[in-house]
């Protein structure tokens, strides 16, 4: 499959109809394994990462979910197309810094990624849209244990799967659900969760991980630990707190609802009429606007088909996704113009909010438990 | 306490480095420590900003060895990167590395998924044992019939699995 059909077309989890996709935009899980017998991609050779290259690849692309996959050296990727994977959460940012001797192989679904001779000999990810952390685990470990029968990889009877870093070691395993809670935000009670899910030893992170802002009202919550736990209970913990996490954004959102409406609508109003009428927006800007406009559609202020373009325009409007489609990097400035252009265009055929309309059916009723 | 360069401010900065496995300390004022980049954070362990502050030192604590056999990396390179190069690291560093795992993570042994073929591994030395200790005994009670039929058995689990023996490549 050539490269065109990946940017072209955005993968499964940006079609957002998941489980809770209200709230909860994608579920990733990822499993770090490496080579025995190979130094870690960070301290070997040029030739011996090579040799692991060679090894791997081919036995990624015979994978049974991996037919008719896209397949690629990191050397052939320009720089936009590796950012533009990066945006899509297919390539870690680490892995787009890379030239000769990695390799990235994603299916066709763009649901499955297997990043080769990233911080590790391999790195297996999947990623879905909402809440879906049981399904693409299962997805992962399936893929995982085909790989197993043909590679060696380095197990210790005590430590588990060995990493090059030793916050990985023992399940290599990190899944992470990525979060909408502008609720939650807007009524200050976001310290209050994130403080509360550090303390069971969960992370929360912002929209592209590690030492990334919160851009957009986007949160990842990810597990901590790879030691000492197995992959289920992992698993299962992460589901149940982001289960938490969105019942209180749903509380959130109906205590605002009943007791701030008019600054709902403010921000929502506020958000609609920058959107439809700047000429110059950075990509921070237009994420914090587009989280209004979300949740105005939740909140039935737009009709239920603007989920989709909005949806759209968190993605295209990011850097590499803008240039993608000229011809030659574009400066910031230029960016910004298009950028806004782009989202004046979409939308045009939004009607405008309405105040009346303001309503939001808790989709999953049931109170959500107090966070330990 | 004076400033060990200039002399004369008094100190502000108290620097602890562990320089070739020797702790050196040096008190400088505030001055003295920008010119020599002390404060500077690039000239931080990069470990220590990856993995939490201590880490660096912590690594250090299996002392002996400096240097992993296998890949060569060594503590320094440790403190550099925050990374190890290769898997027998964990094994070169157990010490050291064995603290730092321990406030890293929930607990200290691997309970989760098993590749089958270690699994087959550790099954097949726990059989190995088993019949060494009943080959000795056999061996002590003068059954050399049995002592015999064990000495097979023993051979053919000896029988490395291709490309499963530690130090060779990792490809089947």
């Amino acid at each position: 499959m050539p490269i065109h059909n990946i940017l072209t077309n955005t993968g499964e989890w940006l079609h957002g109809d998941g489980p809770h996709s209200q709230i909860v935009i994608s579920s990733r899980v990822r499993f770090a394994r490496n080579l025995r017998g190979y130094a870690f991609p960070g301290w070997a050779k040029r030739a011996e990462r090579l040799q692991v290259l060679e090894a791997v690849k081919p036995r990624v692309e015979e994978l049974p979910e991996m037919a008719d996959a896209y397949s690629v050296f990191s050397q052939d990727l320009s720089v936009i197309e590796k950012q533009v994977l990066v945006e899509r959460h297919l390539v870690s940012r680490e892995h787009a810094a890379k030239g000769a001797g990695s390799a990235v192989v994603i299916n066709r679904s763009q649901t499955l990624s297997i990043m080769i001779n990233e911080e590790d000999h391999l790195r297996l990810q999947a990623i879905r849209s909402g809440l879906q952390l049981q399904e693409i685990f299962q997805m992962i470990d399936q893929a995982d244990s085909a790989l197993e029968q043909k590679l060696d990889f380095a197990f210790h009877p005590e430590l588990g799967y060995l990493t090059a870093c030793p916050t990985n070691v023992g399940t290599g395993m990190r899944a992470s659900a990525m979060v909408h809670l502008p609720a939650l935000v807007m009524s200050e009670q976001i310290n209050q969760v994130i403080q509360a899910v550090n303390k069971i030893g969960l992370a929360v992170r912002g929209l592209y991980g590690e030492g990334t802002e919160a851009l957009g009202n986007l949160f990842q919550v990810s597990n901590q630990t790879t030691l000492g736990e197995k992959e289920e209970e992992i698993i299962a913990r992460l589901q149940k707190v982001i289960e938490q996490i969105i019942g209180h954004e749903q509380n959130a959102r109906q205590i605002l609802l009943q007791k701030k409406p008019n600054t709902l609508l403010d921000h929502v109003g506020r958000g609609y009429g920058i959107l439809v009428h700047a000429h110059s927006m950075s990509s921070k800007e237009a994420l914090n606007l587009l989280s209004f406009i979300k949740l105005g559609i939740d909140l039935q202020l737009f009709p239920e088909v603007c989920r989709q373009p909005v949806d759209q325009l968190f993605i295209e409007t990011q850097p590499a996704h803008l240039q993608k489609g000229s011809q030659r990097k574009l400066a910031a400035e230029e960016r910004d113009v298009l950028r806004a252009e782009i989202i004046r265009a979409k939308l045009a055929s939004f009607p405008k909010p309405e105040a009346g309309r303001l309503k939001w059916t808790r989709p999953e009723q049931g109170e959500p438990e107090a966070l330990e | 306490m004076n400033c060990d360069v200039c002399q004369q401010t008094s100190a502000t900065v108290f620097l602890t480095q562990i320089v070739e496995g020797k702790m050196q300390k040096v008190n400088l004022c505030e001055a003295c420590s920008k010119e020599k980049g002390v404060t500077n954070s690039t000239g931080f362990a990069l470990a220590d900003v990856l993995l939490g502050l201590g880490a660096a030192q912590e690594i250090e604590r299996g002392g002996g060895v400096q240097k992993c056999p296998a890949c060569g990396f060594s503590h320094a390179d440790f403190k550099k990167t925050g990374r190890l190069g290769c898997a027998r690291c964990y094994d070169t560093f157990a010490e050291g590395l064995s603290g730092l795992l321990k406030g890293m993570h929930k607990g200290t042994v691997h309970t989760g998924k098993q590749p089958v073929r270690a699994a087959r591994a550790f099954e097949a030395q726990i059989q190995l044992k088993t019949l060494h200790r009943e080959l000795r005994k056999a061996v002590a009670e003068e059954n050399y019939e049995s002592a015999a039929r064990l000495r097979d058995q023993i051979r053919r689990l000896e029988v490395p699995v291709p490309g499963g023996a530690a130090g060779t490549a990792g490809v089947v």
